[in-house]
């Protein structure tokens, strides 16, 4: 189960992600992530309600972060928890996604 | 030990995270997610290639007392997914490729992960310490 909720602004979109990022919804996102990054808006993924990422929800944010790229846009994750983060050092994606510094 | 007998579909993905849920109520959220990816590794698997493009089914086997063990069983094709090569987690995003990472992370989360061939059954066996 995940809940996508899509504010948006001039420039950028901010997507508050709640439930599980696994494969039975990776391809919910990858279907609103990919309409907004291809539209050249820079996107925020909040992941404060997000409670873990599987291998396929990796996948989705890959594929973000090489859109992004190629669309000259930028794709930050934000709030994410000591667990997810943890996945995100186990696989190598901590250096490959981008973090927007949240002011303490 | 308790069972869980489903299609191997991703649809039933719920249905088996619900299953697992279930008995590891009395562990620490952080197990609970970690059993949930690795579930969803598993069974996303089993769905997708084991019986392809034909259907089955999947017993799904759990014990969670001091340590948490739970079974998969499967009648589909031979897979043992200990062979797959680790995936090189040091590439940056342009060169990297997603195959094997999900029993790369299994492999990371759980103590144990353990296959065996029986007959004409796909068993793989995986363990946690719970302290």
């Amino acid at each position: 189960m995940l809940n996508i909720v899509t504010t948006e602004n001039d420039t950028q979109n901010v997507l508050g992600l709640f439930g599980r990022l696994d494969t039975s919804t990776a391809a919910d996102l990858q279907k609103t992530l990919m309409a907004q990054l291809e539209l050249g808006k820079d996107v925020i993924l909040d992941f404060k309600d997000l409670v873990y990422v599987s291998s396929a929800g990796l996948r989705v944010l890959l594929m973000g972060e090489k859109t992004a790229k190629s669309k000259d846009v930028s794709m930050k994750l934000k709030n994410v928890s000591e667990d997810i983060m943890e996945v995100f050092n186990m696989t190598g994606f901590a250096s490959v996604l981008k973090f927007e510094e949240v002011a303490q | 030990m308790y069972e869980l007998f489903v299609e191997a579909k991703t649809e039933n993905l719920d249905k088996v995270l619900d299953f697992v849920n279930e008995h590891i109520e009395h562990c620490p959220m952080k197990i609970q997610s970690q059993i949930g990816i690795v579930i969803d590794e598993i069974f996303a698997n089993i769905a997708a290639y084991a019986y392809n493009p034909n259907a089955g089914s999947v017993t799904v086997r759990i014990k969670a007392e001091d340590d948490i063990t739970i079974e998969f069983e499967d009648s589909g094709v031979p897979y043992n997914p200990l062979l797959n090569e680790d995936p090189d987690i040091t590439l940056s995003a342009e060169e990297r490729e997603i195959g094997g990472l999900g029993i790369f992370m299994v492999k990371n989360i759980m103590d144990s992960v353990e296959y065996r061939r029986d007959g004409s059954k796909n068993i793989l066996t995986i363990k946690k310490q719970l302290s």
